[in-house]
């Protein structure tokens, strides 16, 4: 057979695909790099501005509080929902009836739009006519504010113990000259409105979560746990000493995606949250609705918008690297 | 059964129950008269009480509107709910003959409890706000990119599985080093792009930069290389093209994956929300989760309604979900497998 000089061919398959992938991912990225670093806005371009944004960034009391609330969804969502779905995935391949039936059943949220799922959550946490205090009421406990309730959770827990948290944070803040407001948004822990988001989150995710566990459990050969057995390990030791290491690559990738995905959480707070939306008292607002509402809202600072996502950007490739330092240590 | 699987299935069910009870909930909900949600009926049953008037022939709704001690004046309403008078004895204690107040024995008030389905409710939220519009530009949208991932992909897959050329490798890693971007991240920038090539607020901007999923290229590129080569050649020596190869060999034999990417693609653009919301301005461009999100806030109070909505949007993928939830679980799967 005689082979063509230059085969333009196989560039003609590709070209589809990589006509889309610059025109809408690269090209949008390094336009973000631009517009960061000039004044603009929907009219056009303006001045250069260099990194008076990254600068700006820096010192924006409402970015850094935004960052907190979203760090606490992310230490909140991902090992609670780690755990969650390793104990289901457990569960489920230790049954032999009703198995998929269940796994089904656990996957439901995960094909449901999240709009839909954040409206009827925040119906379910209405103060009056919410089932969640619906169900608290059945068994002796107090209505909670829930999405309405700015207070942080390890107020509210020291507080229901009859501890005055506030007279404790005011105190320190006097002792450590720093302000009231910013060491009880720190030490008070995330308010129960974001809470609330935490618990919808951990839910939307727990099924897919799941099968990804489940599908890692069941590569796990049989022999192993076998062996345990005859060696006499008990079923605690054996998941400690054999599951969890041989699962460690599922966690990583879960640990991962839910980390990664948590830092974009979005739909919830435009939904469940407000008016106005990352109420109250800002308590739930998260870094991609800032963003949002800085590029879109009232503002319509794009340039300033990029900057933050660009910081977005910047922490979620860090943490992915870190984390891809820390599978090395764990792959067995 | 054994203590300890009895402890299994018990946990299964409780989080089974956790999983489901929103859906429950959202569903009776649904169905409930808003009157009934406001005085605090919040349970799952869709009860309804009403006051009744009843003597041996007749039976009708009825209001009280004045309690006397062993009688009491009310209003009588027909199956419609219109005020009726047909009723004898409808003098009150003055002696003034007034048609529609009515005084009736105690002992023939009554508080009855019943079900009431109230399914008008999907009609009403349905009508309240175009909905079907909403529904028509979500499955142009949404079919449009699942044809379109589906051609490019397989494409650009081939490319990378079966041929060699100068800079495959690179290509590819590029590809994938693409896939790791966050979408908040290139949101403004692609605004500000589609805006200059006059895109936004048209379906265009909803379907262009989404016609390439980057995980579906690498899931076919997978699967395309596990078919033997033998069949590529045979089939060139039949003298079938390279094209013809992929069309009448690769894909038939790739067609669970291909299941999977189009199953992705779907529910993925069904789903998606902020998006949307971003890049599209006029209400008849709504998709379905942006409309609902804007009856959202303006149906705010409407529990019922909403309620209603909800359930009427998640309904077609849920079906699609019962009809395929092995495909579908093990697409999500396979996801994890090699992230």
């Amino acid at each position: 057979m005689v082979k063509k000089k230059l085969d333009f061919g196989p560039y003609l398959y590709i070209l589809p695909a990589a006509v889309i992938i610059f025109l809408f991912r690269l090209i949008p990225i390094i336009l973000s790099f631009v517009v960061s670093f000039f004044e603009w806005s929907i009219t056009g371009v303006g001045k250069f501005i260099g990194i008076a944004n990254y600068v700006q960034v820096l010192h924006d009391a409402e970015f850094w509080q935004s960052m907190l609330n979203t760090f606490y969804l992310v230490i909140f969502v991902v090992p609670i929902g780690l755990i969650l779905a390793l104990f289901f995935a457990n569960l489920l391949n230790s049954i032999e009836k009703l198995k998929s039936f269940f796994r089904s059943v656990y996957f439901i949220p995960t094909v449901t739009s999240m709009v839909a799922i954040s409206i009827v959550w925040k119906i379910m946490f209405n103060q009056q006519t919410g089932l969640i205090n619906y169900f608290l009421g059945k068994i002796g406990i107090e209505p909670l504010g829930w999405l309405a309730e700015s207070r942080g959770v390890f107020d509210l827990l020291l507080g229901s113990f009859g501890i005055n948290f506030s007279s404790w944070i005011q105190s320190l803040s006097e002792l450590v000259n720093i302000g009231y407001n910013t060491l009880y948004m720190i030490l008070g822990g995330p308010s129960l409105a974001l809470f609330s988001i935490i618990i919808v989150t951990i839910w939307k995710n727990l099924g897919y979560n799941t099968i990804i566990y489940l599908a890692g459990l069941q590569n796990i050969p049989e022999v192993y746990y076998e062996a345990a057995r005859i060696d006499g390990a008990n079923k605690f030791k054996q998941f400690f000493k054999i599951t969890i290491p041989l699962i460690s690559p599922t966690t990583y990738y879960v640990l991962m995606m839910t980390t990664i995905t948590t830092f974009q959480v979005f739909s919830q707070i435009y939904l469940m949250t407000g008016p106005p939306i990352g109420g109250p008292l800002g308590t739930t607002k998260v870094i991609v609705y800032y963003l949002f509402d800085k590029g879109f809202g009232e503002s319509n600072d794009l340039s300033y918008a990029s900057a933050i996502a660009l910081v977005l950007f910047a922490i979620i490739l860090i943490l992915t690297l870190l984390q891809r330092k820390l599978e090395k240590k764990v792959h067995y | 059964m054994e203590p300890k699987k009895t402890f299994t299935y018990l946990m299964l069910i409780i989080c089974g129950l956790v999983m489901v009870i929103p859906f429950v909930w959202m569903l009776t909900t649904a169905v409930k008269s808003q009157l009934e949600i406001n005085k605090g009926n919040i349970g799952f049953l869709p009860l309804e009480t009403e006051t009744v008037y009843e003597d041996s022939k007749i039976r009708y709704r009825a209001k009280v509107i004045m309690e006397e001690a062993d009688s009491c004046y009310v209003h009588l309403f027909d199956e419609e709910g219109k005020i009726i008078r047909k009723y004898q004895g409808i003098t009150t204690a003055s002696g003034k003959v007034v048609d529609e107040y009515m005084k009736v024995p105690q002992s023939a008030i009554k508080d009855i409890t019943k079900i009431a389905l109230h399914f008008e409710n999907f009609v009403t939220a349905f009508n309240k706000v175009p909905f079907a519009r909403y529904f028509l530009n979500t499955i142009i949208v949404s079919f449009s990119v699942v044809i379109g991932v589906v051609i490019t992909g397989a494409l650009a897959a081939y490319a990378f599985a079966r041929m060699r050329f100068v800079g495959r490798e690179f290509i590819f890693y590029f590809f994938i080093s693409m896939m790791m971007v966050p979408q908040p991240v290139y949101l403004i920038p692609s605004y500000i792009l589609l805006n200059y090539l006059g895109m936004i607020d048209t379906y265009y901007a909803l379907i262009f930069p989404w016609i390439t999923n980057i995980f579906t290229i690498f899931l076919l590129r997978q699967q395309f290389k596990t078919v033997p080569q033998e069949l590529f050649d045979a089939a060139a020596i039949d003298g079938c093209s390279r094209f013809g190869i992929l069309w009448k060999i690769v894909l038939p034999l790739s067609k669970s994956v291909l299941a999977t990417a189009a199953i992705f693609g779907f529910i993925g653009s069904w789903n998606s929300f902020m998006w949307p919301l971003v890049m599209t301005d006029s209400p008849a461009l709504r998709v379905l989760q942006v409309g609902l999100s804007y009856f959202s806030q303006e149906a705010s109070s409407q529990t019922a309604l909403l309620m209603a909505a909800s359930t009427f949007s998640i309904l077609p993928l849920l079906i699609l979900f019962l009809f395929a939830q092995r495909q579908i679980i093990s697409s999500f799967a396979s996801s994890g497998l090699k992230g």
